[in-house]
């Protein structure tokens, strides 16, 4: 295999997993903060594409379409975090798979409603369409490559906001010792939803942002749930900075995994059936890479509570 | 007896007493749904087990009734084409005998979840959850990308298997055996939470410490609960794929675990009929409001969210009031 | 000398700079009530767990019988014949106070992997437990629910499950706690005759109990034996009054 094509793969794993970590860091902020777990996160990602596309498609402006989806999906977060999720809180989890599974199954059918069951398209805009080239012959294409380094942006931002601001400090508090943040007057459930806004805000923006490499449509935002909970769940649940280090774990594995499997199994099996062989095993790879994980460390890389 | 009991046997009549309406008003569509219901239910009994009994939150159920479901499925379509499954080292058939795939499903199905179990029980809450979710995805993979047996597209299975002295293409005759199954697990079940196991599971469930400090090993209990959980889900996979000709990965998908979890919750959580409560209300739910709108499952989520947040015991629990435990 | 039942030789555990355990060497001898008294904080709790194997120790060994237990987990060292109480009651709530005390008879006697005849059903398994709630004097509640018991109730069901197991050593966390001057009276001559059939590691506040039934007392102070010995020897240690009684008189 040529060095420029598994250079792309890199690239293109990269790029996965930069998403996926946009999306997993509510996620996992989440959870690490009230103990939350939310399988309608990927409906909120949905619901970021959908209104970007919406937006996209009145407008013709890709930047307006992006502002939408972010503050669609953020009010959703924040609605839905005052109706139901508040309630769940002190539930356990199985309370709170159930009731967000619900929720899945109100967002899907909802969105199937209003924008029926055709996809939709996001078209990059034209100053960011083409390939860029790279040192070493690499031709990429530039919206992938601007998606690294949004999602770069935006994991410098987290690290600021968690590290830097008054929020962060609320927010590191509430993971440590919830009657500590009690105790300092801090407005616990308006903090909750600020933390669950900007989760929700987070998987929009990455719906939109994928929205515009793939069709739009209902059911695109629990593949890329399951993929966030896999992460979160090898980083550690809570751990922004796991997230991270598994967000790009997973991207690379998934990617390259498709790529390298096949072609080692040719090494010494016939062709087609190295393919077929190879696909399956790359398809279950990150998950076999999950449970390889947890059975050595239960509790994820930096991972604390269970 | 206690209203919960009472609640059982209505439920049990109106399991044999429907279908009879159905049969003899000749409208077998309806001897169908009450087939799909008892054999989801048999999935929800199963996962009972783990979730009511043990606490275990499985969200991989899937991958056992998937496994069943291809067990009927590999078998059966070896059978139909007449190509043995395995020449050497020695030879494997196909079949169409409904016993021989039960057999089949139950095994594969139990081999697999013990092997999950040994793995995930290792961890516990959200990274159990997590985990049982992550096996079922790799199995759910496997089986698209897996060519050999339909791979994304499924498998049919043109005439269903046989079962000695029935004609099992007659719904009224396979609802029976369906039934029959159905009858037995949750009398096995019954016995199961009140004997010597069911007790220390149950304890376990409430508080580990307890049960180690007595000298049982909670591990031990719960591997052998997700063991026989999945069993039972496997059997119920086998019949559904036997109900719907078919096998597909949809089987083994996360929403598939969800829905079985979705039944026993809608039901009530530990309880004996809870699940068949669950899932006949699922076929109810999605026959009638199916037909109103095309969009019924946002009916369904605003039901099982009032459940989850206001109706902790499902309807099991509204109805008949705080169980009486297992005594 | 009397045979030593249960021991620990140097057993140590920190968490982080906080050093709970340090080198702990205590002896559980037949016949006897061997009280551990210390204040808040001093490591009782952590000395128990890991006596009774749900906390590793850094360092040290515990033996039952003579044998190494220190690698075997709490199951084990039940089975090898450890009877614990908690000083927080571990019972199942949702159960009946029958169903709790069979829990105990099924871990000392029959295997717990039995699927199909009820478990109250086994005569032999029930009249080990009515036997225990007989001799605690619970018998009247054995079909109540626990979550039902009073406080001293529950403290009462915590020693019946732990006599089910007929087991070689007893280690009780704080019976006492919350039973009231009725209560605590009536679990002492309970206990006063009970060392007779194995005896007793007790971790108690109730002073009056402690003097009343103990043997020996050993003392512990920020994770450190500083003193064991009979009642008479305790009471007038002066390291001991400076430490631990002084501020009580």
């Amino acid at each position: 295999m040529s060095m420029i094509l598994l250079a792309e793969q890199v690239l293109n794993g990269l790029q996965l997993g930069i998403m996926l970590f946009v999306m997993a860091a509510g996620l996992t902020l989440v959870f690490g903060v009230m103990g939350l777990i939310n399988l309608a996160h990927g409906s909120l990602f949905m619901i970021g594409a959908f209104a970007a596309a919406a937006v996209a498609g009145a407008t013709g402006s890709f930047v307006l379409a992006l502002i939408a989806a972010l503050s669609a999906a953020a009010a959703v977060g924040a609605l839905v975090e005052v109706v139901v999720i508040r309630r769940l809180y002190n539930r356990d989890h199985l309370d709170q798979v159930l009731a967000t599974f619900a929720l899945i199954l109100i967002f899907s059918e909802g969105t199937r409603w209003l924008f029926g069951s055709f996809p939709l398209f996001l078209n990059i805009p034209s100053y960011l369409a083409g390939p860029v080239s790279l040192p070493g012959g690499i031709e990429y294409p530039l919206y992938r490559l601007t998606l690294i380094a949004v999602g770069l942006l935006i994991a410098l931002g987290l690290f600021l906001l968690i590290s830097r601001t008054r929020l962060g400090i609320q927010i590191r508090a509430g993971e440590n010792d919830r009657e500590m943040i009690a105790a300092l007057g801090i407005d616990i459930s308006k903090l909750y939803t600020i933390v669950f806004a900007i989760g929700a805000g987070l998987a929009g923006l990455a719906g939109a942002l994928v929205g515009a490499i793939q069709s739009v449509q209902v059911g695109m935002g629990e593949p890329v749930l399951i993929l966030a909970f896999v992460v979160i769940v090898i980083g550690g649940i809570g751990s922004i900075k796991g997230a991270l280090i598994a967000s790009i774990l997973v991207g690379l594995t998934d990617t390259l995994g498709g790529v390298l499997l096949p072609a080692l199994f040719k090494q010494f099996m016939e062709a087609s059936a190295a393919t077929s062989a190879g696909s399956s095993l790359s398809s279950m790879l990150i998950y076999i890479l999950m449970a390889g994980v947890l059975i050595v460390r239960p509790t994820g890389l930096f991972g604390a509570r269970a | 007896m206690t209203r919960e009991s009472l609640f059982n046997i209505v439920m049990m009549s109106l399991l044999i007493l429907f279908p009879l309406w159905a049969w003899i008003a000749d409208e077998p569509f309806m001897i169908t749904l009450a087939t799909k219901a008892v054999i989801l239910a048999l999935a929800g009994v199963g996962l009972n087990i783990a979730l009511g009994l043990g606490g275990l939150v499985s969200l991989g159920h899937a991958a056992f009734f998937g496994i069943g479901g291809y067990a009927m499925g590999i078998l059966a379509s070896h059978a139909q084409s007449y190509s043995p499954i395995l020449e050497s080292p020695f030879l494997i058939e196909g079949t169409k005998s409904m016993p021989v795939i039960w057999l089949v499903a139950i095994i594969s199905s139990g081999l697999a979840a013990l092997a999950i179990g040994v793995l995930s029980l290792r961890t516990t809450g959200v990274y159990f959850i997590m985990i049982t979710l992550a096996f079922g995805q790799m199995l759910f993979f496997f089986s698209i990308s897996w060519p050999a047996y339909g791979g994304e597209d499924g498998l049919p299975i043109y005439v269903r298997n046989g079962f000695p002295g029935l004609n099992t293409l007659d719904p009224i005759q396979f609802y029976g055996i369906c039934f029959a199954i159905l009858a037995v697990v949750l009398f096995f079940c019954a016995r199961l939470a009140k004997s010597p196991f069911g007790l220390a599971l149950n304890a376990a469930r409430q508080t580990a410490e307890r049960v180690e400090t007595v000298g049982i090993s909670p591990y031990r209990l719960r591997l052998a609960a997700f063991t026989i959980s999945g069993m039972i889900t496997g059997l119920a996979g086998a019949l559904f794929a036997d109900l719907n000709r078919f096998v597909s990965p949809t089987m083994f998908s996360w929403q598939t675990s969800g829905e079985i979890m979705v039944f026993v919750i809608l039901g009530g959580v530990a309880r004996l009929f809870g699940p068949v409560v669950g899932a006949a209300l699922f076929i109810l739910l999605e026959h009638l409001l199916g037909g109103l709108s095309d969009y019924w499952h946002i009916y369904l989520g605003l039901l099982l969210l009032l459940i989850v947040l206001f109706a902790r015991g499902g309807v099991i629990g509204t109805f008949a009031g705080k169980g009486a435990n297992h005594d | 000398m009397t045979k030593v039942i249960l021991e620990t030789r140097g057993i140590s555990k920190s968490f982080g700079a906080l050093q709970a355990s340090k080198d702990v060497s205590i002896d559980l001898r037949a016949g006897e009530i061997h009280a551990l008294i210390g204040p808040n904080g001093a490591g009782k709790s952590t000395l128990i767990k890991q006596i009774a194997g749900s906390l590793a120790p850094d360092a040290g060994q515990v033996f039952l019988n003579g044998q190494d237990v220190t690698a075997l987990k709490t199951a084990a060292r039940a089975k090898r014949g450890l009877g614990r109480t908690f000083q927080i009651s571990a019972l199942a709530m949702e159960d009946t106070v029958l169903q709790n005390v069979t829990l105990g008879a099924l871990g000392a006697g029959a295997s717990p992997f039995q699927f199909w005849r009820a478990a109250l059903d086994d005569q032999a398994m029930r009249a080990v437990a009515e036997d225990a709630l007989q001799r605690v004097g619970l018998q009247d509640h054995a079909s109540a629910m626990t979550a039902e018991l009073s406080h001293g109730q529950r403290r009462q069901l915590e020693v019946a499950v732990a006599l089910t197991l007929k087991p070689r050593a007893f280690v009780m966390d704080e019976p006492m706690a919350g039973l009231g001057t009725e209560g605590s009276k009536r679990l002492t001559v309970f206990l006063d005759g009970l060392r007779a059939e194995a005896p007793i590691l007790l971790v108690e506040h109730d002073m009056d109990a402690v003097f009343a039934l103990a043997d020996r007392i050993s003392v512990l102070v920020y994770g450190e034996v500083i003193a064991t010995g009979t009642v008479h020897e305790i009471r007038t240690n002066p390291d001991v009054r400076a430490a631990y009684l002084g501020d009580e008189e």
